[in-house]
């Protein structure tokens, strides 16, 4: 009952904030300066009447809700349009179809684009997340548990080092050394042209695309969660329960799993949501120099190309992946700690 | 006589910290344990007594290290033992109630996964449910009410968490149990109940218990015999009648005058002016002379040896020494 309660507020709360960042997305871009007609299309050959034929082909030119024109002060607006003809409720009602728009650049519905894309760069991400975390934690369980040795010291510093390192500069190294010494493929998800006779020869290059890519992207986050999982379980060795634990007479491995890990994965869960959102940043300069098909990528061409519905929808959906992965976190932090539980 | 249950002699623990000197914190204290027998572990703060109990469970922090003497479980020697065969002595022999019972529950596990856990691991031959029959008993034997096993420490009540750390001491029938300041942080009603509880037990059950305390009146009401201890060596040992009656070694009186009224729960202990030594800079001589009222020459340079007063009652006092 109070868990149906706590779960009932926590989803209430996620959604909340998704609808105010569907309406945030919305004016950002309206603050903007300039729409395609405007200013993403400076082409001075353009006619007049070929600016207002866009204009209306991206519905630019309804308003942007009661009474504002185009969210500038010197335009003002004719009051009291039929509310379900302004910019606003068309962006909200077509959201809930699912459509978020034309890309100015390449004419076709962003959804698909992003959809497309969404799937590559939850792949890379996923897979470097993944591994990061599993390593990470395993590095930092045995550097913790090896603590003032030479197996914590080295693993330390490996760590230390692979957290300061610079994202795309790592991804330009080992996009050289791999490319060159064992011939793994500079870029893209699938060799283009070729014809693959099987699922698993596809399957095949998609891996050999993907490893470079994924090694990057592991060696930039493992080193934070190495680093905070050391530290975390170096502070819970030295509590009273673990004392308690030995006392009982249990083996290492079970006090390790289930006094230690249980409390140390806390911090972990929030420090992987947190990361979910900052993950976005790691990607955005892996998938440049990678030229890995994904979301971080086109926001990177998005912003050169001044395509705003692009760059629009990828913001939202970036925004509601973050809190979906902050709700998931908090019902896992629910799960893992009978303290946060309300009763 | 029978040979004790327990019998430690000698026993000294260091402690190594970077950039300091050896800390003595224990030096050469030994005592007996009978079958069933209730001893009391006194002394201030920081005179060693958590560190006694924990070296004879070898559970000492890594800085501490046992440099010399023996603890002999039913004639074997522990300190001997290899690390798997002390985990198996472990609560299945001698269990341990730790001082402060927030911090030595784990939060995240309820307290019956924490009772079964111990109970598992030492009865290996019992299934799942069978421990939790168990543990259900265990509770029940404390007043808590198996129906509260699946709760975590959070929603216990201190004096519950105490007698929840009581039960789990009790899971593998040890036959001794080291009971450090059970009652700090408690209130006056609840230290009663859960000294009560723990008294009770001990009759019930026949167990043989040391009483870590500052407090003499617990020690009075509880105990067979009392263990004197000042900055790591023994000061007196003997029957709690000698002790509470014929206090021989200066630090026993000044503690008991501090403490004029045994049915008078929890006096301060340091109305003895001064402070203990530190343990890396001990005095050369007695360790109590910079404090002793009763302090003579020979004091500052010689330590006291251990006297037998009576085969019973020893007292580490050079006065004690030159009386008899
Ligand atoms: N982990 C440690 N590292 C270094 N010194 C320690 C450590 N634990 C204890 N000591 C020192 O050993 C001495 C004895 O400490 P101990 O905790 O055994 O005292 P105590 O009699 O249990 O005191 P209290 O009544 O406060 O619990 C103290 O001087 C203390 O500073
Ligand atoms: S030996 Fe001296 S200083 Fe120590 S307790 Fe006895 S009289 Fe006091
Ligand atoms: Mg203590």
């Amino acid at each position: 009952m109070k868990s149906l309660r706590f779960l009932a507020a926590r989803l209430g709360w996620a959604f909340l904030t998704i609808l105010f960042v569907v309406t945030l997305n919305f004016f950002i871009f309206r603050v903007l300066p300039g729409d395609p007609a405007r200013a993403g299309l400076r082409d001075p050959r353009l006619t007049r009447e070929a600016v207002e034929a866009i204009r209306v082909r991206f519905g630019l030119d309804k308003p942007v809700i009661n009474c504002v024109q185009a969210l500038n002060p010197f335009e003002a607006g004719d009051c009291l349009v039929n509310p379900l003809d302004t910019q606003f409720f068309i962006y909200f009602g077509n959201l809930l179809r699912g459509e978020l728009g034309i890309s100015y650049h390449t004419n076709r519905p962003v959804a698909d684009h992003l959809g497309q894309m969404l799937w590559n760069t939850v792949l890379l991400i996923g897979a470097g997340q993944v591994l990061a975390i599993l390593l990470g934690v395993a590095l930092g369980v045995l550097a913790a548990w090896k603590s003032r040795t030479r197996i914590d010291v080295g693993a330390l510093l490996f760590s230390l080092l692979a957290w300061s390192l610079p994202t795309f500069w790592l991804g330009i190294i080992l996009l050289f050394w791999g490319s060159s010494r064992f011939g793994l493929p500079i870029g893209g998800k699938l060799t283009p042209g070729l014809p693959f006779v099987s699922q698993a020869a596809m399957l095949k290059d998609l891996g050999r695309h993907l490893l470079l890519p994924t090694l990057t992207y592991t060696i930039v986050f493992l080193g934070e969660y190495m680093l905070i999982m050391r530290s975390t379980l170096l502070d819970i060795l030295s509590e009273d329960f673990i004392l308690t634990a030995k006392a009982k007479g249990l083996r290492t491995f079970q006090i390790l799993k289930d006094h230690a890990l249980r409390n140390a994965m806390l911090p972990m869960v929030t420090l992987i949501a947190l990361n979910l959102g900052f993950t976005v940043a790691g990607a955005i300069q892996i998938e440049t120099v990678f030229s890995w098909p994904g979301l971080g990528g086109a926001v990177f061409n998005a912003v050169g190309q001044r395509d705003y519905p692009m760059l629009q929808g990828a913001f939202l959906l970036l925004a509601v992946s973050v809190i979906l992965a902050n709700l998931a976190a908090d019902l896992l932090y629910s799960l893992l700690d009978p303290r946060v539980r309300v009763d | 006589m029978t040979s004790p249950l327990l019998d430690v002699r000698d026993l000294s623990v260091d402690f190594h910290l970077p950039g300091r000197p050896p800390g003595h914190a224990v030096s050469r204290v030994g005592f007996t344990l009978q079958p069933g027998e209730a001893m009391g572990l006194v002394g201030e703060s920081g005179c060693g007594k958590t560190t006694l109990s924990l070296a004879l469970l070898r559970l000492l922090p890594p800085q501490g290290r046992i440099v010399s003497g023996s603890v002999k479980f039913n004639g074997r020697e522990l300190l001997a033992l290899s690390e798997p065969e002390m985990a198996n002595v472990r609560w299945k022999d001698i269990s341990m109630i730790f001082q402060g019972a927030m911090n030595a529950l784990n939060p995240v596990a309820s307290i019956g996964a924490q009772i079964s856990e111990a109970v598992r691991r030492h009865y290996s031959f019992m299934t799942p449910v069978e421990a939790r029959t168990r543990t259900a008993e265990l509770l029940d034997m404390v007043g808590i009410g198996a129906a509260r096993a699946g709760q975590y420490p959070h929603q216990y009540s201190g004096g519950m968490r105490q007698r929840a750390m009581i039960a789990m001491a009790l899971a593998c029938s040890p036959q001794i149990v080291i009971a450090d300041e059970p009652t700090t942080a408690l209130d006056v009603m609840i230290q009663a109940q859960i000294l009560d509880l723990l008294d009770r037990l001990r009759r019930e059950l026949g167990l043989a218990v040391i009483f870590v305390t500052h407090d003499l009146g617990v020690v009075a009401e509880l105990c067979d015999k009392v263990l004197v201890m000042y900055a790591g060596v023994t000061a007196e040992y003997a029957g709690v009648d000698e002790i509470y009656n014929q206090p021989r070694h200066p630090y026993t009186q000044e503690l008991l005058k501090a403490f004029p009224d045994l049915s008078r729960p929890r006096a301060a202990l340091n109305s003895i002016p001064g402070y203990p030594p530190r343990i890396d800079a001990l005095p050369p001589g007695c360790r109590f002379a910079p404090r002793c009222p009763a302090v003579f020459d020979r004091c500052h340079i010689d330590q006291p040896a251990l006297h037998a007063l009576t085969p019973e009652h020893l007292a580490a006092c050079h006065l004690v020494e030159s009386e008899s």
